[in-house]
């Protein structure tokens, strides 16, 4: 693990306004001593002195230290002391529950979804687990998540219980979104998630929103508030204008919000190098005027090392951070996507670096859970899966009378009809047969 | 080029919640009595004068006797010893003033919730557009302190027409906030606060850039509430200056109530009079309903006087301007001065139109639009919308639809053409639809 050498984040030297032009300049080209940071160093190195597209393989491969190798190192160094880990044995349990919980959602997601029991685009999350786990198990309940299409595991990280997002998956009435939402859209006032957007760039206003409205609190209202938003949003749209626009504005009013990149170098079918001009993403936050960094996305203890740190400066009001997380998707981008384009031999590598075996191994070499805990939790998070399936599958299907429901938050915005009364009054409309 | 355009108001200064519609636990009597049936001519006196002089951007000046009735009325009628800036009254054409009884008119004694002033003339404020709206603004932030501003120079400027002038001063940087130039992000950000708890109003600096917030307007502001289950209510209020404008060019000049109003889970609102500005301004930011409020540059000049007593108007009501017997006039925003100067000219040849100012572009208040159809049985719409798929063309629909046995002709909807408004101003005033148009409809119509 990249304990002792810890993931340093650049920091911006100009975190105040001042002049920018001299020191700008030497500011982004300050790439930090390999050992220190893995993957940003190397891969910039190495990306600098290509100019062709490389297959994703050659180009990750001088930065893949897989976590096994750290953890070899390590111990060749000192005999791991409990003092020198990450993590203790109650956080490495809960990440690895809410990992394993990700993957045994996202399998059986997928085996409903061949069975016919939820329908239209269902965009599955299996092996970005890390990133979820590794920034979501940091928040509080008044936190606020924004995520994309692929937001089931966002969700259950958050809290949302499995039986209300399979439900909502089903399309029943039980579900988070009373069968409104679909996978695409996963809302819960309840624990703050604020979506789930099917357009992609879409959510990151939104997200900045929730922060704004956090500065608000604390500025205007008065009232104690240091509540951070993550917005998660994927390397396709870090070239959306939306992405662009709200860094600007984040780090203009120092909002308290993370903007997390899960960057799987695929946007379907569209390499990340071959949309991008210059792929390393990390680097546009310092364009900014706010810290950019690059992070193993695979390894929940790095991820977690970051979102410590980035969180960290939210809640104190430094301003918002730009986090690039390289992480990987197993399945296609979704469940009707053939998956066609990318090598086999990608898919393969990535799948060594399977970030719930790493944290397995993480805990079982360290001595933080037996095997016989591990297995516990699996059977359990098999349970609440196959439980919330059959919630589901009970579940009764929206009533038309749910069809006019929350249009509106105040259902006069239906108007008056031609007998003199507004048309929410009309039971036809209760019923859901009215036509409006 | 002088517009005369005596306008009729009533208002019901009721809360959201009351409203004089028949009891619905009572079955409606058929048809109700209009609003503004003429009361006893002693009853009350009032008249107004409202001079509309298009050569300096609209400047109106209106003349108000007091009254007993909290309304506001405009005719053309001048009555002597009131205040009148001279010069502006000298130029008044009397002969095209309606002078005749029936014209005067408006019934208040009957209304629910209505104040009653007493006799005392109040010293009440002449306004204009510009100042109602930001009245009802500050009316709203002093209310709320979730209520905020966000837009491009909203703050210290003032905003662009200088709706939100002074207001950053007293509230802040951040409860008037000038956002850098990002329409879709910034009205997303809106939306974010607004589901997270506070009551941001947008301002697009031209309604027409806020084509480049489509996005977020029609996914989010539209459907969240509803993708949510319920969860998330966005109490946002767009609002900003649309309408074709004095030589702006054809991207200054846009309406894009036509393009919003298929959007599903949002409404759309006109305002056309200080009056009802303020009053749907407030009645927007109060609405945990995402709503569009539209205003139109060449109005923020429009004088009028304005109530001292807080006041809200119905969202979804739209107000009766003219009541008459031969033909419904449909119309709103800029285009209901152009109808009633239109209106004067029809007087003097004989006709009664009534003039209907629909406020309301979506949800349409079906009620009074129908009492008038059933009334009249003939419809003129008069708008500012292209013709094709604009507002005049939905509301062209669903007459047809609720009212068709009431027709007794077909449906005349006046719009623009379907043109890019040209910047040479003898083609962008054949582009709008002109009062000597509206007559010859009419007059075309009630043959």
């Amino acid at each position: 693990m990249a304990c002792s050498a810890t993931t340093r984040i650049i920091h911006n030297p100009l975190a105040i306004s001042s002049s920018r032009s001299a020191e700008k300049s030497d500011f982004s080209c300050k790439i930090l001593s390999p050992s220190s940071f893995w993957g940003s160093a190397s891969l910039g190195k190495k990306l600098l002195s290509v100019n062709k597209a490389i297959s994703p393989i050659s180009r990750r491969s001088a930065t893949v230290v897989a976590v096994s190798d750290v953890v070899k190192e390590k111990k060749l160094k000192s005999s791991s002391s409990v003092s020198n880990l990450l993590i203790t044995k109650e956080e490495g349990l809960v990440l690895y529950e809410d990992m394993v919980l990700g993957r045994a959602f996202e399998d059986m997601c997928a085996q409903m979804y061949y069975r016919g029991k939820m329908f239209g685009f269902v965009h599955l999350y299996n092996g970005q687990e890390a990133v979820s786990t590794g920034f979501i198990k940091l928040l509080k309940k008044e936190d606020c998540v924004v995520s994309t299409y692929r937001d089931h595991v966002h969700a259950l990280s958050k809290g949302v219980p499995a039986r209300q997002v399979m439900s909502e998956l089903f399309g029943k009435t039980t579900g988070c979104c009373r069968g409104q939402g679909g996978s695409m859209h996963m809302f819960s006032k309840e624990h703050n998630v604020l979506g789930g957007f099917a357009f992609i760039g879409e959510g990151i206003p939104v997200a900045t929103g929730a922060a704004f409205t956090s500065k608000y609190k604390r500025e205007v209202l008065k009232e104690d508030c240091d509540e951070v938003t993550l917005a998660f949003f994927g390397d396709g749209t870090c070239n959306n204008g939306q992405f662009f626009e709200c860094l600007n504005m984040a780090a203009l009013w120092k909002l308290p919000i993370v903007f997390v990149v899960e960057n799987n170098l695929w946007a379907i079918g569209m390499s990340h190098l071959r949309a991008t001009s210059d792929p390393e993403i990390w680097k546009k936050g310092p364009a900014f005027g706010m810290p950019g960094v690059h992070v193993d996305g695979m390894d929940v203890l790095k991820v977690r090392e970051v979102a410590i740190e980035a969180v960290g400066r939210a809640r104190r009001g430094e301003g918002p951070t730009l986090v690039e997380c390289e992480t990987y998707r197993f399945r296609g981008h979704s469940l009707a996507d053939p998956d066609e384009l990318r090598d086999p031999a990608e898919k393969a590598h990535y799948a060594t670096r399977d970030p719930i075996t790493a944290l397995k191994k993480y805990i079982l070499e360290n001595k933080l859970a037996s095997e016989a805990e591990l297995k516990a939790i699996e059977k359990k998070i098999d349970e609440v899966v196959e439980d919330s399936v059959e919630f589901a599958d009970k579940s009764p299907v929206p009533a038309r009378s749910q069809l006019l429901e929350n249009v509106f938050a105040d259902p006069r915005g239906f108007g008056i009809g031609p007998d003199g009364k507004y048309r929410c009054e009309d039971p036809k409309f209760t019923e859901g047969t009215a036509q409006v | 080029m002088w517009l005369c355009s005596p306008l009729i108001h009533s208002y019901s200064s009721t809360s959201l919640s009351s409203r004089h519609r028949p009891n619905r636990h009572n079955p409606p009597p058929s048809p109700p009595p209009h609003p503004l049936t003429p009361p006893p001519r002693s009853s009350f006196s009032v008249k107004v004068a409202c001079l509309i002089d298009l050569s300096s951007n609209l400047e109106v000046h209106c003349i108000e006797r007091k009254t007993s009735f909290f309304f506001i009325h405009c005719d053309g009628s001048l009555t002597s010893g009131l205040n009148l800036r001279n010069s502006r009254s000298a130029r008044l054409s009397t002969n095209a003033v309606a002078t005749k009884q029936d014209n005067v008119t408006a019934s208040t004694a009957s209304k629910p919730g209505v104040t009653n002033v007493d006799e005392t003339p109040p010293s009440k404020p002449i306004g204009n557009i510009l100042e109602a709206l930001r009245e009802g603004l500050e009316e709203e932030m002093e209310r709320d302190p979730r209520v905020c501003v966000m837009g491009e120079d909203v703050g210290h400027y003032g905003g662009s027409y200088k709706v939100t002038k002074g207001l950053a001063t007293k509230y802040g940087d951040l409860r008037v906030l000038d956002t850098p130039i990002a329409e879709n992000s910034f009205t997303g950000m809106a939306i974010g606060a607004a589901m997270t708890g506070l009551r941001p109003i947008v301002e697009g600096m031209n309604m027409g850039f806020l084509l480049l917030a489509f996005n977020q307007i029609s996914n989010n502001c539209g459907m969240l509430h509803y993708t949510s289950g319920g969860q998330f209510k966005i109490p946002i209020v767009i609002r900003g200056p649309g309408g074709v404008g004095r030589q702006l060019g054809a991207e200054h000049s846009q309406r894009l109530e036509s393009y919003f109003q298929s959007i599903p889970g949002i409404q759309m609102v006109a305002c056309s009079t200080p009056y009802n500005a303020k009053g749907l301004m407030k009645a927007a930011i109060r609405s945990d309903n995402p709503v569009i409020l539209f205003e139109h540059v060449l109005l923020y000049n429009l004088k009028e006087r304005i109530p001292d007593e807080e006041y809200v108007l119905n969202l979804e009501e739209a107000e009766m301007v003219r009541p008459g017997e031969h033909v419904t006039i449909l119309t709103y925003s800029r285009m209901r001065y152009h109808v009633m100067q239109a209106a004067k000219t029809l007087v003097n040849k004989g006709y009664d139109p009534e003039v209907i100012d629909i406020r309301s572009l979506k949800p349409f208040d079906l009620y009074t639009i129908g009492n008038s159809v059933k009334k009249t049985h003939r419809v003129v719409i008069v708008e500012e919308c292209m013709r094709t798929g604009g507002i005049g063309a939905s509301l062209t629909a669903s007459i047809n639809e609720n009212f068709h046995d009431y027709l007794d002709a077909p449906i005349v909807c006046l719009s623009s053409q379907d043109v890019p408004t040209p910047y040479a101003g003898t083609l962008e005033e054949w582009t709008v639809v002109q009062p000597a148009q509206i007559v010859a409809a009419v007059e075309q119509l009630c043959r």
